[in-house]
């Protein structure tokens, strides 16, 4: 068994934030009034919310020490299926920090704004040349968002050709979000089942694609992991009824500079840029869920557009009286798009192609040395993720909640439980390309040596985690009874 | 989680393959999830139910159930009339899985057509169907 990385230390208790205020604390000054006092108006006037009164040491000292509590991607393996936890480069955070972007107004004129506005427009291009897609928006805020936006504009480009379709394909193999988000568009989400292999059949989708359906939403790579090589011929299914292909792109850092959703008949998709194109996220953002489209999408996309005039400048055109309005203040969440141009930038073509053909090699290089001691539900080649279940822990009544809780005490990120949901007990496991040869062999023999505790001795697995700061959660009172606030 | 000797499926109900149970009261038919399902879900931790006096089909979706794991739709054994549901499931969620075929029902339904009880598996055939997905 290998030495486990997690050890013990001073650990500092933190009480609630609200348990540290006290009444007449404050963490900054208030600059010297220069303009007449006036009374707030009546209608802003009422009861303050009940906010901790703080110092910023006070402050700083609470979410540092919380901080120490976390197990993030700047301390361990993140193994996090679907999520794409790559690390995050120093390099984006200074240049996002260049005095230029990060002093930025968002109100400014584009004649004074054509550095940022730059920056936004390369990033579209190669978002664009990336996917081989003709347009792209920066605006959505997250992957559904993306999602939404494009439904958005699916239902407006239908619309305008005179059609109100009503129902969309989902496969099972999706991402949760989609037909939540074409739930949103008033379309009926119409599931469809994978077939054997974990991918979509044309014959299934065939069966149930008629003239009421507005198009098919397509996670490829799928929630499974694996590459969905049906996408064309289902393509062509779904477009000779006169639907779209919407592709949600989430787990797009499997496909990097390998394959263009443009050629395989998609025409419209969302990327996440803070998975894929490694701005940091977690926490609940923020993230950034561009959506790309082939030309004849485009006038529907969001205002405003970045455009190039005849002398070379940009500017923002609002006059796009077919679009589906704006989905985000301004541009979108600028300093993520900055972080991913930083990205693409540095990493250029050939880095993008190499990072991704390593994200689908850690994943099968863990996926192929786990797999005697982990159920493996599709024994295939997988792409950037792997999907393990509990079976093999089941006759010892262990889960894989306890596989992954276990986890903690060796000092890694669990990985995704139960999701994907055609899998019944799964393990997702994405390593990503940032981790090691050497940092996935210390995680791999770590899961090695839980399985053999979990035939050994369970309850080693029930009672986990023991060694993180706080011991197994009450999840289901935390869910039934949430208390959000002191 | 329980192995299949360790369910119960008691034989008065009949059953979904999509792990809803159906008992006749008289007129009406009272409807929850099984042991199964609670099982492998995990802790309940929301349930949606409809509003009553809602005309729904058989297989229709008729709510979902939130664990700590997911969350699942749930689909009418027979299509009817909902006329009353589990008020007591919105402060106790927890009733699903500590009681599923009693205190954890979630609606009651007068059937349109109250020979479609009779296309649902009974306690035996839903079992050898547990063992087929097992």
């Amino acid at each position: 068994m290998t030495a486990r990385v997690g050890t013990t230390g001073l650990v500092f208790e933190e009480p609630l934030i609200w348990e540290r205020s006290r009444s007449g604390r404050t963490g900054f000054s208030m600059p010297r009034r220069d303009v007449p006092e006036a009374p707030l108006p009546p209608g802003l006037e009422g009861e303050a919310p009940d906010l901790p009164e703080l110092t910023e040491v006070d402050v700083v000292r609470h979410f540092t020490r919380l901080s120490q509590w976390n197990v993030s991607v700047d301390t361990t393996t993140y193994p996090l299926g679907s999520c794409t936890m790559k690390y995050n480069p120093r390099l984006h955070e200074a240049v996002v920090a260049l005095e230029g972007l990060r002093t930025a107004h968002p109100l400014l004129p584009p004649a004074l704004a054509q550095g940022p506005l730059r920056i936004l427009w390369e990033t579209e291009r190669f978002l664009a040349e990336i996917t081989g897609m003709d347009a792209v928006s920066l605006q959505p805020a997250a992957g559904a968002q993306g999602e939404l936006t494009g439904i958005l504009v699916i239902r407006a480009f239908l619309a305008r050709r005179g059609e109100r379709r009503t129902k969309i394909l989902v496969p099972d193999t999706a991402h949760g979000t989609n037909p939540a988000s074409a739930a949103l568009c008033g379309l009926r989400p119409v599931p469809v089942a994978s077939g054997p292999g974990g991918v979509l059949e044309p014959a299934a989708v065939e069966a149930v694609m008629d003239e009421d359906v507005a198009g098919i939403m397509v996670t490829n790579p799928n929630t499974l992991g694996l590459f969905e090589e049906n996408l064309k011929e289902v393509a062509e299914i779904v477009h000779e009824k006169g639907g779209l292909v919407y592709c949600d792109g989430a787990n797009l850092n499997a496909l990097m500079g390998v394959v263009r959703m443009g050629d395989l008949g998609v025409d419209a998709m969302h990327l996440n840029l803070h998975k894929t194109f490694s701005a940091p996220h977690g926490g609940g953002g923020p993230g950034s869920g561009p959506l790309c489209v082939r030309a004849p999408l485009e006038p529907f996309l969001p205002v405003p557009r970045i455009v190039e005039r005849p002398d070379g400048s940009l500017d923002l055109d609002h006059d796009r009286p077919l679009s589906v309005g704006r989905v985000h203040a301004f541009y979108g969440n600028f300093g993520v798009i900055v972080r991913a141009w930083a990205y693409i930038r540095s990493m250029g073509a050939e880095g993008l192609r190499r990072a991704s053909e390593l994200a689908v090699l850690n994943a099968n290089y863990v996926k192929e040395r786990l797999k005697d001691v982990l159920h493996l539900p599709y024994d295939r080649p997988c792409l950037h993720e792997c999907v393990f279940t509990d079976r093999n822990q089941i006759p010892r009544k262990v889960t894989a909640l306890d596989i992954a809780k276990r986890l903690i005490d060796y000092g890694y990120h669990p990985p995704t439980i139960y999701f994907p949901l055609v899998v019944r007990g799964a393990l997702m496991i994405e390593p990503t390309e940032t981790e090691s040869k050497a940092d996935l062999d210390g995680f791999i023999e770590a899961l090695r040596a839980i399985a053999a505790e979990a035939e050994a001795e369970p309850q080693l697995l029930h009672d986990a985690p023991v060694q993180a700061k706080r011991r197994r959660l009450d999840e289901a009172a935390a869910a039934r009874s949430p208390c959000l606030t002191g | 989680m329980k192995t299949l000797d360790e369910l119960i499926l008691p034989d008065d109900l009949r059953y979904t393959r999509d792990h809803e149970w159906a008992r006749i009261e008289g007129d009406l038919v009272r409807v929850g999830i099984t042991d199964y399902a609670q099982d492998q879900l995990g802790d309940v931790v929301y349930v949606e139910l409809p509003e009553p006096g809602q005309t729904l089909g058989r297989g229709e979706e008729f709510g979902t159930v939130e664990s700590v794991k997911a969350v699942s739709e749930l689909y009418l054994p027979v299509g009817g009339e909902i006329v009353e549901v589990n008020a007591g499931l919105s402060d106790a969620p927890q009733l699903v899985n500590e009681s599923p075929y009693d205190r954890g029902w979630m609606v009651l339904v007068r059937p349109s057509d109250p020979a479609e009880i009779e296309g649902l598996l009974d306690a035996e055939a839903y079992r050898e169907h547990l063992e087929g997905i097992a």
